[in-house]
């Protein structure tokens, strides 16, 4: 089946999605994690604004952004939807995953709940295979020390390839720390290495052979691994996402399955 | 002594017990290993709803809330003290 190129389509995304910089210099963060992580807790924090934060019925159900300065650089923090993977299953979860995916964002921060490690890294391993300018912020350091977890962030930040912080957002702790290192990675004084998951040789192979084809349709927009492992799972609305959105238009009218 | 696998659904509340087996295909079957559902994990039944569908399990430190239909692809070993 073509894909057709629908141009109301892609206007409505772009009233969703896009994001307006008042200056050029201005950086665009991405608040990412599973739900009820602390994420608009964070945002509030750091914009002084005031989405509602608690748990249901407070989720977040949309994207909601605000601005903070640190060093003088100007941030566009956007609070994102609380989801537990890539793969999308509510429409919440959808616009989580096309800002992370595909908005581009200078600096994506996942916060994850330092009582529940196990079941937030898996979220982690997939972003990191989409982009490497990631920020862990390890958060509810209160409540993991309350359930006597003890998380080692330097471990993990070594592990994953990736840097951490530690914060217990409730209290305010840790988010100087934290706005630090986003400025330091979007300065590229600190450049993340994350270590990606590989996979089986006959899957490693095949995304070598979709690379190629895949590089000149999203030319440099979108990391083009990341779109052949989504192929080779099956997801072949893939290639329309990404030409429907407004950061990586383009090639709209190329693309054919 | 052998035991066979049971589906999630069948166990009782306050079990405990281990995933051995996803049943569920497709995009369940990724969803399903993204809320954690993944081979040898421990899980246990918390409570059912007033009309018994859904349930609620806690699974890695998270309480979730299954069908029956789901729960019914997941098939668990019970854990005997
Ligand atoms: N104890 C503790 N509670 C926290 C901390 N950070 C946030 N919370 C609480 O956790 C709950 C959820 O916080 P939110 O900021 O709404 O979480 P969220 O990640 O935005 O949730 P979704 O939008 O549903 O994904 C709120 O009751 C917060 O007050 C923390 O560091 N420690
Ligand atoms: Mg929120």
């Amino acid at each position: 089946m073509g894909l057709t190129c629908n141009a109301c389509k892609r206007k409505a995304m772009q009233d969703t999605y896009h994001i307006k910089k008042s200056n050029p210099n201005q950086m665009i963060i991405a608040l990412a994690g599973n739900p009820n992580t602390g994420k608009s807790t964070i945002f509030n924090e750091l914009t002084g604004l005031k989405q509602h934060t608690g748990n249901w019925p407070g989720k977040t159900v949309t994207n909601a952004w605000g601005i903070f300065k640190h060093k003088n650089q100007e941030f566009i923090l956007v609070d994102l939807p609380g989801t537990y993977s890539l793969f999308p299953n509510s429409a919440e979860e959808e616009i989580a995953r096309d800002f992370i995916c595909f908005s581009k964002p200078d600096a994506t921060v996942i916060v994850v709940d330092a009582s529940c490690l196990e079941r937030n890294l898996n979220l982690v391993l997939q972003i990191i295979e989409i982009t490497h300018t990631v920020i862990l912020c390890v958060n509810l350091l209160d409540e993991a020390r309350r359930k006597k977890i003890k998380v080692d962030l330097e471990k993990l930040s070594v592990e994953l390839g990736i840097p951490v912080v530690g914060t217990i957002a409730r209290d305010k702790k840790g988010l100087e720390d934290l706005k630090d290192i986003i400025y330091k990675v979007c300065s590229k004084k600190i450049i993340p290495h994350p270590k990606m998951t590989t996979y089986p040789k006959e899957i490693e192979d095949e995304i070598q052979k979709l690379i190629p084809m895949i590089e000149p349709l999203v030319k440099n927009k979108i990391n083009p691994r990341w779109v052949a492992l989504q192929m080779l799972d099956g997801d072949l609305k893939i290639l329309e996402k990404i030409t429907n959105y407004p950061n990586c238009k383009g090639g709209c009218h190329d693309v054919r399955l | 002594m052998y035991e066979k696998y049971i589906p999630l659904h069948q166990v009782h509340i306050g079990k405990t017990c281990i995933i051995k087996e996803l049943k569920a295909t497709g995009s369940q079957r990724r969803r399903l290993l993204d809320l954690g559902f993944t081979q040898d994990t421990p899980i246990t039944v918390i409570r059912r709803s007033p009309l018994g569908d859904p349930t609620a399990y806690l699974i890695k430190k998270s309480i979730i809330a299954l069908r029956q239909e789901e729960a019914s692809k997941i098939l668990v070993e019970i854990i005997r003290n």
